[in-house]
């Protein structure tokens, strides 16, 4: 197919009438440029809310108790009612779409509640259980995440967020070991942990105090009370579906009406992440309109410009078609100009907006304080691939219209004297 | 070589025009002869069916004892390419190719490499003493440059016949004489040549002078005859 004495033909034509072939593919050039550049900056601000939210089970849902809002079962409504540890194990018995149940207590956070030698600050405590990992997934610095052991002897152990460790250990040494006092308690620090994610259920991570679960229960005197309640969904389960039965079964336990919109609180952090799914799809649907948009016009500009130049070129066809060039020859050379130009121009358009993107990303890295809402601007390696189909296709159909019009050149047009 | 049979064509835009009213013609391999006529004669026309290059309604036309006539495009140009090499009174030299690459065209058609294309041209070029200019580009050249380029571009693909239109239209009388005199040379090697050309001068080269005149052959005068009456 590709025919070197061809491709030598197609290239003196293009190469020796510079400007006309400069002017021909800018428009091209400018549209996948543009293309380019929106892709990579629709999917830098995707990466960048991604990385926001990275790490955080996105199938999970949360629970905790309110007033009720209807009489039931004999109770008068504006009922107070509290999560039980009853609660949790009626959930783990009877909810087969459950992967795993994390029952969490508030702990109080006063006026430099914890402190370590002479440091003192004021943090949030959270009492939780192992499984809350798999809720918000932890980055250990030192040691270790709260065990099955700690909850089951309620142990004095708790695991510290980074913020906590520079502000007590002034030499960020190694805490594993030493203990630290909590509201008045002690307790052996037994791992120092931050989030991957800027969500977080009670407070970042990184500026909280956990300690487990049922010594927390214990020490506050909470009883078999459950403050709160986070669950996740079973791989292809929608998390709204595990919502609405770990609500009835927390609803029967506590005779709550089933109709009581108020009495438990949940929410599910799926629906958020789909309000994100659809905005960046939104845009990302955007981008390729515009995008296209853009490039189209290029094409058409391509297939002007051509079908002046055909125009123009009248008399050269015609020599060529009198010295024995058939008409699928002619086809050929000028849908093959066509797309010779269109790719050259557009592969161009490519590599310098994947330049010019990847500065800005060598740019904003090193401005970057961490917290930036936009990643690093970075083309798609399949968004790269289909924009080159989408090039090569408009690379035809813009020699089309200009070969078809070349066709209808005859010999005797070129020979005829004006 | 070529015969020609009571050859009609009538063009239609607007009112019909009957241009060509039954022409019978018998050139024989080798000769050279001329076409004249006013304008509007038809002899444009006719020039234009002996290139293939159009068609005609009724008659029949034969070219080296093959029937032209209800030729595809595809195998007109396959014809034109291999049978029949043009020149033209503006030269259409391709303006963005240099004389080597103007002279070795007919052969990219042919699908010859470009390598041996060009070794071709060059020996073409040399014979019309243009070897040094082979790299000049059409606007750096005369017009009696131009056209024996155009001549080198007809004879590359050793044709059958070549067509002339009005081939020293755009020269000089001394050019036009250098430029008759390389035609007349290419003829003494054998080629059938038709030129079309409403200067005495040029006709009178010629061995044989068809007069058209509305569309209908007037008169042909053969010079050796003439001489033979003479005697």
């Amino acid at each position: 197919m590709f025919d070197l004495d061809r491709f030598e033909e197609i290239w003196i034509t293009i190469s020796r009438n510079k400007v006309r072939s400069f002017l021909t593919g800018f428009g091209v050039f400018w549209g996948i440029f543009m293309l380019v550049i929106m892709l990579g900056a629709g999917s830098g601000l995707e990466r960048g809310m991604m990385k926001n939210i990275d790490g955080f089970a996105t199938n999970s849902c949360f629970f905790y108790s309110s007033t009720t809002s209807e009489a039931y079962k004999g109770f008068k409504k504006g009922r107070s009612w509290n999560l039980k540890n009853r609660d949790v194990e009626a959930i783990k018995n009877s909810v087969k779409e459950l992967d795993c149940l994390s029952p969490m207590l508030w702990g109080v956070r006063s006026n430099n509640n914890v402190a370590y030698n002479n440091k003192a600050s004021s943090f949030s405590v959270r009492g939780l259980y192992p499984d809350y990992t798999k809720i918000e997934q932890q980055r250990m610095r030192f040691g270790r995440f709260i065990n099955d052991v700690d909850i089951l002897y309620k142990r004095k152990v708790c695991v510290i967020g980074t913020k906590v460790h520079e502000d007590l250990f002034v030499n960020k040494e190694n805490p594993l070991g030493f203990y630290i006092r909590v509201n008045g308690i002690y307790y052996m620090v037994v791992g120092v942990a931050s989030s991957f994610s800027e969500i977080s259920i009670g407070g970042r991570a990184e500026e909280s105090v956990i300690i487990p679960f049922s010594t927390m229960q214990q020490i506050n005197n909470q009883g078999d009370r459950v403050h709160f309640l986070g669950a996740t969904a079973k791989p292809g389960v929608d998390a709204q579906v595990l919502e609405d039965k770990i609500k009835q079964v927390i609803m029967a336990q506590n005779n709550i009406a089933p109709t009581d919109k108020q009495a438990v609180g949940s929410f599910n952090i799926e629906k958020q992440f789909k309000i994100f799914d659809n905005l960046f799809l939104g845009i990302s649907l955007l981008v390729w309109i515009v995008g296209m948009g853009t490039l189209f016009a290029g094409v058409i500009g391509v297939s002007n410009i051509m079908l002046v130049t055909v125009k123009e070129r009248t008399r050269e066809i015609g020599v060529r078609r009198a010295l024995g060039a058939k008409p699928a020859t002619i086809m050929a050379q000028i849908m093959s100009e066509g797309l010779l130009l269109t790719s050259i121009s557009g592969v161009s358009g490519l590599c310098f907006g994947v330049a010019v993107l990847s500065l800005v990303g060598m740019v904003m890295e090193q401005a970057a304080d961490g917290s930036s809402f936009l990643g690093s601007p970075i083309v798609p390696f399949n968004a790269a691939v289909q924009s080159m189909v989408v090039l090569l296709v408009s690379g035809l159909i813009s020699g089309a219209i200009p070969a078809w019009r070349a066709l209808k050149i005859k010999a005797i047009d070129a020979i005829r004297e004006e | 070589m070529i015969k020609l049979t009571d050859i009609n064509k009538t063009y239609f835009n607007g009112s019909p025009l009957h241009v060509l009213k039954g022409i019978d013609l018998h050139i024989k391999k080798g000769e050279m002869v001329s076409i004249m006529g006013a304008s509007g004669s038809g002899k444009s026309t006719l020039l234009n069916i002996l290139g293939v290059l159009d068609t005609y309604d009724t008659g029949s036309y034969y070219l080296d004892n093959l029937l032209i006539k209800n030729l595809s495009e595809t195998k007109a140009a396959e014809l034109r390419n291999q049978k029949i090499g043009f020149i033209f009174q503006s030269f259409n030299l391709i303006n963005f190719k240099n004389a080597l690459e103007n002279v070795a065209l007919p052969l990219y058609y042919q699908g010859i490499k470009r390598k041996k294309r060009n070794e071709i041209a060059l020996e073409y070029l040399d014979q019309m003493g243009l070897k040094d200019w082979a790299h000049h580009m059409p606007n750096e050249l005369s017009g009696g440059q131009k056209q024996r380029i155009a001549i080198a571009r007809a004879l590359i693909a050793k044709p059958q016949v070549i067509l002339a239109d009005e081939p020293t239209g755009a020269l000089d009388s001394k050019t036009s004489l250098e430029v008759i005199q390389i035609l007349r040379d290419v003829n003494m090697t054998g080629m059938t040549m038709i030129i079309v050309t409403h200067e005495q001068g040029v006709a009178d080269a010629t061995d044989k002078i068809i007069r058209l005149r509305d569309g209908i052959i007037e008169s042909i005068k053969e010079k050796k005859q003439e001489f033979q009456n003479h005697i």
